[in-house]
């Protein structure tokens, strides 16, 4: 709920946002690390295939953590929210694999 | 030499004597445009007033003129797709014309009109609609507009430079992939898409805190209006499908442009999980353009009803529903993959089951209607046409959900049918209705009631002239996307009478941009502001809005509070002084710049010139550091300022 003053959005912020810094940069060397694992054909494809959701999963909790204020705010709104979105991911994860395998 | 003749062969588009005097109409009405502008000395208006603005009025005012501007282009194609079609065995487009055009058609008019339109709706209506000043991130507002108006115009210049994309709207691979179709044409599509949905993508975000946080004191999420409802579950909607379709978008733009495998089975890709993807996104869209309109609906039918929207909760309660099942049925459209019969039957059932809310929702209009003092207004019409027309899109598409059925139907003219039934039934008849209904409070006059019919009537019917054949001659075994037909097979007067329609459609459209022209001079000025003595907070304030929209914020105590403020004479106390002075956002220059640079880097990708897709992307990165430490982005409205606006509204008291 808001009022008359926190209508319009001030730069009010002090201090460098370290916090974002940080997270762009791990981000982006989340990212290319998923990159170079599978340009480098170094490893098998199933090794290839469980580093890059790890690296994915831990990517989402960055993100979470430095950019997306998880930690502030109603919690039934994040839990709302963070349970909306497992439960579209199992759908798309589950349902594209049980449409592409073409098994039943 | 022979070098450059060659490149300038392939750059410019060549050969076709229609396209040929489309290069000229381009150059003719940019340097009209460019003439006028310096004449008259409206540069730095144009820059000051409009293409720096974040004012959320502002913004959605231009997305509208894009939407109807790409209205106009989506339905010169359509008009030559039908004068094609209107006789077997014509040769007015060849084979590779006509894919070309149904297949700007239908992008176009999906995520170039559909999406614009709508989203301008949003900008006009949700702020006013909650009391709020301005949108939560007025500065991304302006970036998401510019982005997506930069996508649009990518897209439509492959027409004239490189070529169309020519494999349809959907763009399956391996139809769209790089050995099946070389050349630029579906290079367009996929930078064009994507620039423009990050922008969606970000107008989502923008618009689903703006209503969870800067709803004015009082208003608890279940005493919103109902537009601002449908506007809510839409933008979470689109935060969730629309990444899906950026990153399949990038899958296939790295397919293309750096060889890559994902969609070719060369290397052990797989095609059809383009189809996949694509859906997963493309299912959520159409509710994307179809709750919006259910949301204007419900306003109109609840003022020229005269009552109060019949079962609130249930309406809000079917939307959300309908956001959680249209993720679930994305199969429907490729049930002949034939991905196997658990599958199909699975997403079959989910897909009859969105019937149910969406039937819900259409008696909770009827009961509104029921015992209304109904006013036939222009927007009223198109709300009460909208329920029939869109009720046989959904029934079809009720019967296009029963699997074993569909392998008949599928790509037949019956679906095009159906989708068009919805779609114009549904969201371009909401299109007309919203934009009649809040026309007063964006330019403060309102548009001619008995030219508003005509076009109503001219329309309506010849859409239904238009597309009710097409069921039977799809049923009679037609195909989509068939450029010609041979005479014999009982097609052709069923085709001949879709032709005539499209061209009524056509009139009706004529008829509105007249009107939008003869309101303008002579219309009947909205001194009131709340010409239809309406139920919701944006007919609080004057047509059209001041730049702060209230001069205080208003207090909610209900569903539809200001028809009871209105009773009670509270309505005033809004412009009541003395006034504070009021926070505002800046005006900036950087969303257009950024969006100039993210056109060039597209431009350079289509071409594969990668530096000039980095000196894009370097562009648009230093328009992103600039902002980072823009600190002066805001001002206060002075208290004599906001005194004056008021005087001269006459509400000053
Ligand atoms: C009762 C609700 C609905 C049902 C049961 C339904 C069902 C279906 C089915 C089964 C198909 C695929 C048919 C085929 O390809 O053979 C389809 C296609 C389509 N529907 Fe619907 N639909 C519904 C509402 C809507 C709405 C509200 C919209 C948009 C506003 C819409 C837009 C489309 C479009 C654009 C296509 C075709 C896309 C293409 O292949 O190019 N539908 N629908
Ligand atoms: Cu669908």
């Amino acid at each position: 709920m808001s009022n008359e003053h926190t209508q319009a959005h001030a730069s009010e912020h002090t201090g460098f946002p370290w916090k974002h810094v940080i997270g762009l940069v791990l981000s982006l060397i989340l990212t290319f690390a998923a990159l170079w694992c599978v340009t480098s054909f170094a490893f098998s494809p199933a090794l290839i295939v469980t580093v890059i959701v790890i690296l994915a999963v831990v990517q989402a909790f960055v993100q979470l953590f430095m950019f997306m204020h998880i930690t502030e705010g109603s919690k039934v709104w994040q839990i709302t929210a963070i349970g909306f979105g497992a439960f579209i991911a199992f759908c798309v994860v589950a349902g594209t694999l049980w449409i592409m395998l073409f098994a039943l | 030499m022979e070098n450059i003749k060659h490149f300038l062969g392939n750059f410019f588009v060549t050969g076709e004597p229609m396209i040929y005097m489309a290069d000229v109409a381009i150059v003719l009405v940019s340097l009209g445009i460019i003439f006028v502008l310096t004449y008259f000395k409206k540069w730095k208006w144009l820059w000051k007033e409009w293409l720096t603005t974040v004012d959320a009025k502002k913004i959605g005012i231009m997305y509208i003129i894009a939407a109807l501007l790409m209205l106009f282009r989506g339905g010169v194609d359509a008009l030559l797709m039908r004068t094609q079609l209107a006789l077997p065995n014509l040769h007015f487009l060849d084979s590779q014309h006509y894919n070309e055009i149904f297949t700007t058609h239908g992008t176009i008019m999906i995520l170039f009109m559909a999406m614009p339109f709508i989203i301008g709706l949003f900008n006009i209506a949700v702020p006013l609609q909650i009391g709020a000043r301005d949108v939560a991130f007025p500065f991304l507002n302006a970036v998401s507009f510019w982005l997506f108006f930069a996508g649009a115009m990518l897209f439509n210049l492959s027409f004239v430079i490189g070529g169309s994309p020519d494999a349809g709207w959907t763009s399956y691979t391996p139809l769209a992939g790089k050995e099946l179709d070389p050349g630029v044409g579906e290079n367009y599509y996929l930078l064009g898409l994507q620039i423009a949905g990050i922008g969606t993508l970000a107008t989502g975000v923008n618009f689903f805190t703006t209503i969870i946080k800067m709803r004015a004191p009082g208003m608890s999420l279940m005493k919103m209006p109902m537009f601002t409802w449908s506007v809510l579950v839409t933008s979470v909607i689109i935060m969730f499908a629309f990444p899906v379709l950026t990153v399949a978008l990038a899958m296939l733009t790295i397919d293309r442009l750096f060889d890559a495998h994902f969609f070719t089975v060369a290397a052990g890709g797989q095609p059809m999980q383009w189809a996949n993807l694509f859906w997963i996104w493309g299912h959520p869209e159409v509710y994307i353009v179809i709750l919006p309109a259910f949301g204007v609906f419900s306003e109109v039918i609840a003022t020229f009803s005269r009552k109060k929207l019949f079962g609130y909760h249930a309406m809000v309660f079917s939307m959300v529903a309908i956001s959680v099942l249209g993720f679930i049925t994305w199969v429907h459209h490729f049930f002949t993959m034939g991905a196997g019969p658990g599958v199909n039957s699975f997403f079959s059932l989910s897909t009859m089951l969105i019937a149910i809310p969406t039937g819900v929702k259409v008696f909770n209009w009827l009961f509104t209607l029921n015992k209304g003092k109904i006013q036939f207004t222009t927007a009223m019409l198109w709300a009460l046409a909208f329920i029939p027309n869109f009720l046989i899109g959904g029934l079809t598409g009720v019967m296009l959900a029963v699997a074993p059925a569909d392998y008949q139907y599928h790509n037949s003219y019956f679906l095009i049918s159906h989708f068009h039934y919805v779609l114009i039934g549904g969201t371009v008849f909401a299109a007309f209705a919203g934009l009649t209904y809040w026309w007063p409070k964006m330019f403060g006059h309102i548009l001619n009631e008995r030219l508003g019919k005509w076009a109503f009537w001219v329309f309506m019917i010849s859409f239904n002239v238009c597309f009710l054949p097409m069921y039977l001659v799809g049923l009679l075994g037609m195909t989509r996307r068939m450029y010609t037909y041979p005479a014999g097979l009982g097609w052709t007067s069923l085709n001949l009478i879709e032709t005539i329609g499209a061209f009524g459609m056509g009139l009706g459209f004529i008829i509105m941009v007249y009107n939008i022209y003869w309101s303008a001079r002579y219309g009947e000025r909205d001194t009131t502001g709340d010409p239809w003595d309406g139920r919701t907070l944006e007919w609080a304030t004057t047509s059209p809005a001041p730049e702060y929209n209230f001069a205080h914020i208003p207090t909610i105590q209900q569903v539809d509070d200001f028809y009871y403020m209105k009773k009670e004479g509270r309505q005033k106390e809004i412009s009541k002084a003395p006034y504070k002075p009021i926070h505002m956002p800046n005006n900036s220059g950087v969303p257009i710049i950024m969006a100039v640079f993210f056109f060039i880097g597209g431009f350079g990708l289509v071409f594969e010139w990668i530096w000039m897709g980095i000196l894009g992307g370097i562009g648009v990165l230093a328009c992103m550091l600039y902002r980072s430490f823009e600190t002066h982005d805001h001002h206060y409205i002075p208290v004599d300022e906001i005194e004056r606006t008021e005087r001269e509204a006459g509400r000053f008291s």
